[in-house]
């Protein structure tokens, strides 16, 4: 019936607290024998963090998320997120007297009224673009390093969901206030909604609780926006964050750098202190951003009313894909059939962007079926070294910045004295030719710095010294690179593509025919790393560094790939 | 003794500099008050025939090629009866007018003439046929009910010049410009006369005091320095998100490599 616990050692040892350990070490010791907190600190503490500034972009996305929920745990103190119909009567002129919603009116009673009202405002907006931004940008950096490569597929999806649900955050936000630019988006989001087959009508009366605009949709996203989201958003986070501690942080090749290992400094004491000073400079841009420019200025677009459109309506910036995939396709795309008329107008981008996301989502899956790599991976891939991936990649930012662009192709077209039609007929031709482009121009250019760096390798680079031999010759000395530098420089995997061969039944399969063709895609065109025979002969002495020991589970990869020339 | 130090005084190191600031005060204040004279004797009297003769010849050199002798209009340009001196005023004002080449729409230029210039030529067009007239400077003070003409400025003005009055992007090539420094005489003239794409606002869809609410409406915005900062060009999420990634992000990412930075 009852089921014993072992004691753990640190509740067991009361070990009292060696004289001179002072007040802090008795705190800890009491501490300690209450909660076996010691564990906790030893494992953590021992955390190694490599250094790299690229390693740190999600550190600045978790950071404006903090600044981002004290910010406006203070703006809740303040707003009602009504839309009960007021008169505004507060200090901005230009507003007095005029009809708003009581959303809007306490909006503009923070910024107005509050003491640091405005000034909290602000931080939170911008809290909220950065947040987004180093967001994208980290997931970036940790496609192009192949970060996500086993055992990290998983992360790599709560990341995504973590970027989906900071969106969904930035959005909501956007709307609360219930000034005429957010109402604007708002109306745009309706539209996305009735734009949905069938169920479109129903879904948006559903969400707004009657016709756009009614009376029910800013507390309803306020609700959303404070208690669901960030709660979803916040488990998601720690569980992001426990499978960083799990799988130890991933790191650049290097001398006594493998898959077994991590270089770098310990948590305790001074990561800790690097990236608790990292919060404050964080915290302290933001600072000033907020307190020198203005952001969202709600008191000139005034409240929301369906009736006025302002030009240039954008939303913010993590948006605007959507809103550019909009404004991208062409007109026309409706017919009449059975007395119905039925519009592709709508679906069809937000189809796009869908799919666009779903293979962000599980582009990791993709390339390890494609690859057939099952192998754990802590060592990254410079981008150069893995050709194909950084190529779809650049495609995939590019085909993205033109759905970008074109949410501000009205801006473009005044500002550079364009008509709008000819800016969106050139960002259209951008986005279907562009991530073609960007695909085999990337691909080139990895290709050409993986043969520029083997040159180095087996020849050194030119030092721009000319020499004049006794006989009469002028040469260029070409000086050697290091041990370090040169290990960086050869330490890497190449693939071969996937032989097809027949599987057990003796069969090929069309599954099969495709992941062979994938994979030939994948690693046609590569560049081989130096092998040790090549540096010997190259350099002669036998002092080059020992290429690829530092790969545990070559034979496995054999097996899957039928080979690799890495020796 | 005396001499001494004047002499001293000449050749002081700041002299120069002090004899410059004098002189550029003085021709400074000079063309200050020529140029506010110029501007008091724009208050012409629009009846008076020396000025409109001195109108039609204006219009005759420098309008007519497009316009035609009787203003009647050519296949170069429109016919200019009826348009009356607030269309006049506000063309050749703003520097529209004469144009420059044929294009989606008139571009703002250099202003062509002086005032005393542009008003014989709006009392020229004027005689000729009615139109509407110059507003009268009561309704330009900016004095109005700035609640009223922002209310007014959302619901008429806002899809086109955008809800800060940033200006917008119409079609082909066609645009409406950007608010901020435009005269409230031309404010006016523009709402009376709708010169280009713009649609006109007549005194019965928005009376002389909604146009004057609408005036003062955008002189407050334009003269309150926003109380966030700086506006970023009132150009809205664009520009605050090329702000955040470039400057913001920027910022930081330069923190990022000093943190890591290995000391040598």
């Amino acid at each position: 019936m009852t089921s014993t616990i072992e004691r753990t050692e640190a509740a067991e040892s009361p070990a009292t607290p060696k004289k001179g350990g002072g007040i802090t070490g008795a705190a800890a010791n009491y501490l300690d024998e209450r909660t076996s907190i010691s564990a906790v600190v030893k494992e953590f503490g021992r955390k190694i963090f490599p250094d790299h500034w690229s390693f740190m972009l999600g550190e600045v996305a978790l950071y404006s998320f903090v600044v981002i929920i004290l910010s406006g745990t203070f703006l809740t103190f303040f707003f009602q997120a009504s839309m009960v119909e007021t008169h505004y009567e507060g200090a901005f002129v230009p507003l007095k007297g005029v009809e708003m919603s009581a959303a809007m009116d306490s909006a503009l009673h923070i910024s107005f009224d509050v003491r640091g009202g405005l000034l909290v405002r602000q931080i939170h907006h911008w809290a909220a673009l950065l947040f987004i931004a180093s967001i994208g940008l980290h997931m970036l950096r940790v496609f192009f390093t192949g970060a996500f490569r086993k055992p990290r597929e998983l992360n790599w999806m709560i990341g995504f969901v973590l970027f989906v649900l900071a969106m969904a955050e930035g959005f909501t936000g956007y709307s609360l206030p219930d000034d005429l630019l957010s109402g604007n988006g708002l109306r745009i989001i309706d539209g996305l909604i009735k734009g949905m087959p069938v169920i479109g009508t129903w879904t948006s009366f559903l969400l707004f609780g009657g016709e756009f605009p009614g009376t029910a949709i800013v507390g309803r996203l306020y609700t959303l926006h404070i208690l669901l989201l960030p709660a979803i958003l916040v488990a998601f986070l720690a569980l992001h964050l426990v499978f960083v501690v799990v799988h130890k942080h991933t790191q650049f090749a290097g001398p006594g750098r493998t898959e077994k290992n991590v270089i770098g400094y310990p948590i305790l004491p001074v990561y800790a202190a690097k990236a608790g000073g990292f919060f404050f400079l964080v915290f302290g841009v933001i600072a000033l951003m907020a307190s020198f420019f203005t952001i969202n200025p709600i008191w000139n677009y005034g409240p929301y009313d369906p009736s006025p459109v302002s030009a240039g309506t954008q939303p913010d910036w993590y948006i605007g894909f959507a809103d550019g995939a909009l404004r991208l396709i062409p007109p026309g795309l409706e017919f009449v059939w059975l007395n119905h008329t039925w519009s592709f107008n709508i679906i069809i981008p937000v189809i796009a962007l869908v799919l666009l996301l779903l293979f962000v989502a599980i582009y990791p899956f993709v390339e390890s079926w494609v690859t057939g790599d099952k192998r754990e991976h802590h060592i990254l891939d410079r981008p150069r070294n893995a050709p194909t991936r950084t190529a779809i990649g650049a495609a995939g930012v590019t085909f993205y910045a033109a759905l970008w662009a074109a949410a501000s192709s009205d801006l473009m077209a005044t500002h550079f004295q364009l008509s709008i039609e000819g800016v969106i007929h050139v960002v259209q031709a951008w986005a279907v030719l562009g991530p073609f482009i960007a695909y085999f121009i990337t691909k080139r250019v990895c290709i050409g710095l993986m043969k520029k760096d083997r040159e180095i390798v087996l020849h050194g680079y030119e030092s721009g010294r000319i020499v004049r031999l006794p006989g009469g010759e002028y040469i260029e000395v070409h000086e050697q690179l290091d041990d370090y530098e040169r290990w960086k420089l050869v330490d890497y995997e190449s693939f071969e593509p996937i032989m097809l061969r027949p599987n057990s039944n003796g069969k090929i399969t069309p599954v099969m025919r495709l992941r062979s063709a994938m994979s030939n895609w994948f690693f046609e065109d590569r560049i081989a790393p130096a092998s040790r025979a090549e540096l010997d002969a190259a350099h002669g002495h036998g002092h080059a560094p020992a290429v690829g020991t530092g790969s545990p589970a070559r034979g496995e990869l054999e097996d899957q790939t039928g080979g690799n020339t890495h020796h | 003794m005396a001499r001494r130090s004047r002499k001293a005084n000449r050749r002081h190191p700041l002299a120069t500099v002090l004899l410059i600031a004098i002189g550029l005060v003085v021709t400074g204040g000079g063309y200050a008050a020529f140029s506010s004279t110029t501007a008091a004797t724009a208050e012409t009297d629009m009846s008076s025939q020396q000025v409109i003769d001195e109108g039609e010849k204006l219009f005759a050199s420098n309008c007519a090629t497009c316009h035609g002798m009787s203003l009647q209009g050519t296949d170069d340009g429109p016919s200019l009866i009826g348009v009356g001196a607030a269309s006049v005023n506000f063309q050749v004002g703003t520097g529209r007018m004469p144009l420059a080449m044929q294009g989606p729409q008139a571009m703002q230029k250099p202003v062509q003439f002086t005032d005393e210039q542009t008003a014989a030529m709006a009392a020229y067009v004027a005689s000729i046929s009615p139109g509407p007239a110059i507003p009268d400077a009561s309704l330009l003070q900016a004095d109005g009910d700035a609640a009223n003409g922002g209310e007014l400025f959302r619901i008429n003005c806002a899809m086109c010049h955008n809800v800060a009055g940033a200006g917008g992007a119409l079609t082909e090539g066609k645009y409406a410009p950007e608010l901020t420094g435009v005269l409230a005489t031309h404010i006016y003239e523009a709402m009376l006369t709708g010169p280009q794409n713009m649609p006109v606002f007549n005194d019965d869809n928005l009376t002389p005091e909604d146009k004057r609410d609408i005036i003062t409406y955008l002189k407050y915005v334009e003269n309150n320095p926003s109380p966030g900062g700086f506006e970023l060009g009132n150009l809205g999420p664009v520009a605050e998100g090329l702000f955040a990634w470039i400057f913001g992000l920027g910022a930081i990412i330069g923190l990022m490599v000093w943190l890591t930075a290995k000391s040598n």
